[in-house]
């Protein structure tokens, strides 16, 4: 209850300086963004979060799981290595690596932005799988659970809520990277904040970085409730 | 049946964990594998269900080879239980029991019975319990469920990893004894592994000592306890083993059958001319229909003249029902004070008559028949 307080008034906060500084007449010597072109941006932005973060959970989840197989153990701590070691390295750094590499562009924005979400939700796969109770897997087996049986009615329910966590914090993540990605080209609500950072208008970079918070904050919330859906009733239960 | 022949596993770095192993378990038998941790127990008995692949050697269940099995159609016909209970957390109490039943296609109705029958048999109201789940239960309401889910789908063959391990004395005692009744009603053949050995004499039928992956002796537990093979054996079964195979005799099994008696309204006279005769110090008081009643010593036969039984008797001393374990009625005559006990029936009904020499040659004999070479123990 107090969380669902706190989260309204957060957005309410974000929401209410949008409107504000929209509806003012001038900022300084620019007129301020339409709710058009807001409205605009926001949909660039969830369209290059959802495009990345798709791309993250189709390589991530599989990945991650695969790295748990039996005879598959030897590539986890490299490949969760590699995964650990790219997400330390500050979200600039890749969009700047990326720009040399990829070019200018929506494609190379997404890219970087996809290697940047990966880490959360291939970590969370594999320790999801990894970290269920040895015990439960082997009593599935000593009653005669096939490989594919202990995976689709064992393991993936049991992971399913961590994996999901994972998901929801790198899309989190990834709301705020992406401000950075219009940096490479990308589109989105960056480059309203680059315009004010550009015109040293701090309510301008107000005018992009409000519903930048309140879109982070209503993802957010939402996938914490599918979250909360997707878990078991056991494991709830206490 | 099993059959283990020549039962070997070798690991992939050379560490032999089981050293040919050859035993049988018979239909019905209850089959402890004891020994100390790395002795090969555990590997034994998952080279049974293969969850450890067989190294040499062949295990046979009813004359099959089970190498030659599909091994999860083996796995299905073997309740598998283990200390860590493995019970799975997303899955109600119901579900969890159901799991064989479901990878076997039964129809929901005839799960849902089998479910609620498993459950009153492990003391468990069926409709309290079948749609809770694991982490709303207690530590031994959960190894109830684990040992009713290892007999979701009736095997006729039971693994048992430690089930009972990780719980309390109390329960685990507690659990220990619902099993047994249950075992008797159900007569599985069961292999059961435990470091324990007071566990295991008091579980098994016939119990297999293992050593660094060798089996050093099998037998039932009376004769472990009675005739230890050798140091090893003697050392692991405790310097306490007298009291041990105590604990696992009942009183029926050393009593005399057929005491000497009288009943309440004989004449004194009588029983001192009785006494004198068969010269012996006391007698039993019954009533009619065997009844009993008290004793009569002869000191007080003396001392009262005239009279019947009923005036010189000592009323109560106290006496064991049919059951108890010599080891409890060994107690019950050291805190009474006596020699005798007398063995009952539920009805008060007298059964015979237990006395202190028959327990000391009992224990002679315990030591004898190992060679009798225990220091400070006199013979």
């Amino acid at each position: 209850m107090r969380r669902r307080i706190v989260l309204i008034v957060l957005l309410g906060i974000f929401v209410g300086l949008t409107i504000w500084v929209t509806q003012l007449n001038s900022l300084k010597y620019m007129k301020p963004k339409s709710y058009f072109e807001i409205g605009r941006q926001t949909w660039n932005h969830i369209k290059m979060v959802g495009i990345a973060e798709l791309l993250a959970i189709g390589v991530g989840v599989p990945l991650g799981i695969f790295v748990t197989r039996p005879g598959m153990k030897k590539f986890a701590t490299p490949i969760v290595g590699t995964a650990n070691v790219g997400q330390t390295i500050p979200s600039l750094a890749v969009i700047a690596i990326m720009a040399p590499i990829l070019g200018y562009g929506f494609n190379s924005a997404i890219i970087a932005l996809f290697i940047y979400s990966l880490l959360p939700v291939l970590r969370n796969s594999y320790a999801g799988i990894n970290d269920i109770d040895p015990a439960i897997i082997e009593s599935a087996k000593g009653m005669g659970m096939s490989k594919a049986q202990i995976a689709w009615r064992i393991e993936l329910p049991l992971a399913r809520p961590v994996i999901m966590a994972g998901i929801r914090t790198s899309t989190v993540i990834c709301v705020g990277t992406a401000t950075l990605a219009v940096l490479v080209g990308g589109e989105g609500l960056g480059k309203i904040i680059l315009t004010g950072l550009y015109t040293q208008i701090p309510l301008l970079i107000v005018q992009g970085a409000a519903p930048t918070a309140a879109l982070a904050v209503i993802l957010d919330t939402l996938l914490g409730g599918f979250e909360g859906w997707m878990t078991p009733r056991g494991l709830t239960k206490s | 049946m099993i059959k283990l022949e020549n039962v070997k596993k070798i690991y992939a770095d050379g560490t032999e964990a089981v050293k040919g192993v050859n035993f049988e378990v018979d239909d019905g038998e209850f089959c402890v594998l004891l020994g100390p941790s790395g002795c090969g127990k555990t590997t034994t008995m998952k080279m049974i269900n293969r969850l450890i692949p067989i190294t040499e050697g062949s295990i046979y269940i009813d004359g099959t080879d089970n190498k030659e099995m599909d091994e999860n159609e083996l796995r299905r016909e073997m309740g598998y239980a283990i200390q860590e209970i493995g019970l799975f957390p997303h899955m109600t109490v119901g579900e969890n029991i159901s799991t064989v039943p479901t990878l076997k296609n039964w129809s929901s109705d005839k799960k849902e019975n089998r479910a609620k029958e498993l459950l009153k048999l492990m003391g468990l109201e069926p409709n309290e319990f079948i749609d809770k789940y694991p982490s709303e239960l207690s530590g031994g309401q959960r190894q109830r469920v684990g040992v009713a889910r290892s007999l979701g789908a009736d095997p006729p063959i039971m693994l048992m990893d430690e089930p009972f391990g990780a719980i309390d004395p109390i329960t685990r005692d507690r659990l220990q004894d619902e099993f047994l009744k249950i075992q008797a009603e159900i007569q599985k053949t069961i292999v059961f592994v435990t470091h324990d050995i007071n566990e295991a004499t008091k579980m098994g039928d016939k119990i297999a000592l293992l050593k660094d992956g060798q089996l050093i002796q099998y037998s039932p537990p009376a004769e472990l306890l009675a005739a230890p093979k050798n140091k090893f054996v003697r050392d692991f079964v405790g310097s306490d083993r007298t009291l041990k195979s105590l604990r696992l005799m009942k009183v029926e099994e050393a009593m005399k059958k057929s005491p000497r008696l009288v009943t309440e309204d004989e004449p004194l006279d009588e029983v001192k001319d009785l006494m004198k005769k068969e010269d012996v110090n006391y007698l039993i008081v019954v009533k009619n229909g065997n009844e009993l009643k008290g004793w009569i010593n002869q000191e007080d036969v003396q001392e009262v003249s005239s009279g019947t039984v009923a005036d010189a008797m000592i009323e109560d001393t106290g006496a064991a029902e049919v059951g108890t374990s010599l080891a409890d009625a060994l107690t019950l005559m050291l805190e009474r004070d006596v020699a005798n006990l007398p063995v009952i029936n539920e009805e008060n009904k007298l059964q015979g008559l237990l006395t202190f020499h028959d327990l000391q040659s009992l224990i002679g004999e315990t030591y004898t028949e190992s060679g009798g070479k225990h220091p400070g123990v006199s013979q």
